[in-house]
């Protein structure tokens, strides 16, 4: 299992590298610079400011600079942000989108669950019709359309809840972006779950366990629930990752100054390092989701063994 | 002495939805059509019969497993068709089922002690932790398994060892009646040879009543002592096990019987077989009259127009032909 798991982590490493350097070429592709304004800079300051963030070094010197740097574990200032570095700011921005995510993820899976195992056991019926036209409509709304429907209901006609903002993370301020992030997610979990689950009821070994006279509760809680969870596991690691990282949507939307946010922002900016550091911080959760849901995988699963 | 188990007309039917999406026609298909037998304590009754004939839907419908469309089932005096879920769930610990498939039947995440300790945990939690564990290790070491596989998973057992898991499963609460549905179908000749004997040994050991279902006449010789045939969902022959191998009476009976293999090349190769043609109709549209009647040899005018009624033609010995 060690083995394993340092195995995976130094896979992990040509797959990152592949990942900054794409970043880093496309980024320098895209036409303008961090410091285009609408007036032209003298040309004394802008050769200034190249000099000071190594801009007037050849590409590759650039590049290899840059490498060097993430190794160190340093992503370099911002160039918009000037007072910060980029550690700085995925600092401060990571832990409010790791909030939300965690949170909005947290409450996809219990609901999710929930509903899908719902609707699968009682398949066919009004309750699973319901559950699925639901998850349906919740798949096929985007969250740029959710989000302002429930900043108008909740926010504006019944006053219930604040606009926006995050308000040093108030609870009454994360309460419907939570929502946001989780309606989606909910959505496509309780429907992998629930086709999941009628496969599993259908299984040799569930009926053994209804032939030994099991309760049906016993039934679905330790023998269906484990097997069926499987594809929803899958799901969860690049699901949860992308949640967390924050929805640039809902970010954006609710004023949230999460990660999301400041990934939008760099890449409007041209801010180099911004966007590098943000990219490179996401593939580095990606890999790590992922690699956590093969750990879980091994758990629900003893014919899984990694060696 | 009256009966463990007693069946009475049992009839257990799908409906099979028509294909066409603007007409669709329900079809029914009789997978069960009104099975009659008794199973007296302590006795073995073999039920033989092509694949497809009902053999494991008889099976399921009496465990309750799938419902039933009419007749009545009776458990050590009781009616089970009327019972509702819960109370047909605690009758499970007396009539338990042994599946086909080994592996497929285990929960892959369960280690085997699990497997076989949770029918206790559920009809008896008084027990200690201790007293379970030492129940489950009788029973292990009854069906002959080692007392160091207690943690292991099924994937990682032979199919043989597999079966003896299943039926250590079945027998860890003692049940009355145990049904065995082609439990060696699936395994070895040599395995077979084992599990049928550990069966016949355990019978004994605790007069348990079993149903033994397979389509190998020759297995079925071995553990029964009266034997059922059964063909598209009817039952065409049953009595002793003696009296079925040397006297058949039943066409599907004697051809089945024909069919058996010799383990001496020298007779198998002269004898003179006929193996019955054609296939097995499709049950969902049988034939008129005698069900067997498309693939008999001694078929007649009559055979088509005017089913056979089950006959008792010697003591103990019911045949369904006109021409028993």
């Amino acid at each position: 299992m060690l083995r394993y798991s340092l195995k995976r982590l130094l896979g992990a490493i040509p797959t990152l590298l592949i990942l900054m350097t794409l970043a880093f070429f496309m980024m320098r592709m895209a036409p303008g610079g961090p410091f285009d304004t609408e007036k032209s800079l003298p040309p004394e300051i802008q050769a200034n400011l190249d000099k000071k963030y190594h801009l007037d070094e050849p590409l590759i010197q650039q590049y290899g600079r840059y490498l060097l740097d993430v190794v160190r574990g340093d992503f370099g200032p911002s160039f918009q942000y000037k007072d910060y570095s980029v550690n700085e700011l995925i600092a401060t921005g990571f832990p409010v989108s790791l909030r939300l995510g965690l949170s909005a993820i947290a409450i996809a899976l219990v609901v999710g669950v929930g509903l899908g195992t719902i609707a699968a056991l009682r398949q066919n019926s009004s309750a699973d019709y319901t559950v699925m036209t639901l998850a349906m409509t919740g798949i096929s709304i985007p969250n740029f359309v959710l989000a302002p429907i429930l900043i108008l209901v909740f926010a504006v006609y019944l006053g219930w809840l604040p606009a926006g903002g995050w308000n040093d993370g108030a609870f009454k301020n994360t309460i419907l972006p939570i929502i946001g992030l989780a309606l989606p997610q909910i959505a496509y979990i309780s429907r992998l779950m629930r086709g999941s689950m009628i496969e599993v009821l259908r299984s040799n070994p569930i009926r053994t366990a209804r032939a030994k006279g099991l309760p049906e509760r016993v039934v679905i809680l330790r023998h269906a629930l484990k097997p069926a969870l499987l594809p929803v596991v899958s799901f969860l690691g690049p699901a949860t990752a992308a949640v967390i990282t924050g929805s640039v949507v809902i970010e954006q939307i609710f004023g949230i100054p999460g990660l999301g946010r400041y990934f939008v922002q760099g890449a409007l900016n041209r801010d180099y390092t911004l966007v590098m550091g943000v990219v490179v911080f996401y593939g580095i959760l990606i890999i790590l989701f992922n690699f956590i849901v093969d750990l879980v995988y091994a758990m629900l699963d003893p014919k899984v063994r990694y060696s | 002495m009256t009966a463990l188990l007693y069946v009475d007309d049992l009839k257990v039917h799908f409906h099979i939805p028509g294909e066409g999406l603007f007409r669709p026609r329900h079809k029914m298909l009789r997978a069960v059509d009104g099975i009659s037998f008794k199973l007296e304590a302590g006795e073995t009754l073999g039920i033989v019969g092509e694949s497809g004939c009902g053999k494991s839907t008889l099976a399921r419908g009496i465990l309750g497993l799938i419902p039933v469309t009419s007749g009545s089932i009776w458990l050590a005096g009781e009616e089970l068709a009327h019972l509702s879920t819960e109370e047909l769930r605690k009758r499970r610990q007396h009539m338990q089922i042994v599946f086909q498939d080994p592996l497929a039947s285990l929960d892959p995440r369960m280690t085997v002690s699990e497997i076989i300790a949770e029918p206790l945990q559920v009809f008896e939690p008084h027990l200690s932790k201790e007293e379970r564990k030492h129940k489950v290790q009788g029973i292990m070491e009854r069906v002959g398994l080692l007392p160091n596989q207690i943690n292991r998973y099924p994937h990682e057992f032979s199919g043989g060892q597999c079966q003896r898991i299943g039926i250590a499963r079945a027998l860890v609460l003692k049940p009355k009646l145990l049904i065995c549905d082609e439990p060696v179908s699936a395994l070895d000749v040599s395995i077979q040879a084992q599990i049928i004997n550990l069966l016949m040994d355990i019978q004994e050991e605790m007069r348990l009543s079993m149903l033994f279902i397979a389509h190998d006449l020759s297995v079925v010789k071995q553990i029964s002592h009266r034997v059922m045939v059964m063909y598209l969902g009817k039952v065409v022959e049953a009595t002793t096990r003696d009296e079925l191998y040397h006297n058949p009476r039943h066409p599907y009976t004697r051809a089945l019987i024909d069919a058996i293999p010799i383990p001496d090349p020298a007779i198998e190769r002269n004898k003179s077989f006929k193996p019955l043609q054609g296939d097995l109709p499709s049950p969902l549209d049988p034939p008129s009259g005698c069900s067997f009647r498309t693939r008999c040899p001694m078929a007649t005018e009559l055979c088509a127009t005017e089913a056979p009624e089950q006959q008792e033609i010697s003591e103990d010995h019911w045949v369904s032909c006109h021409f028993a």
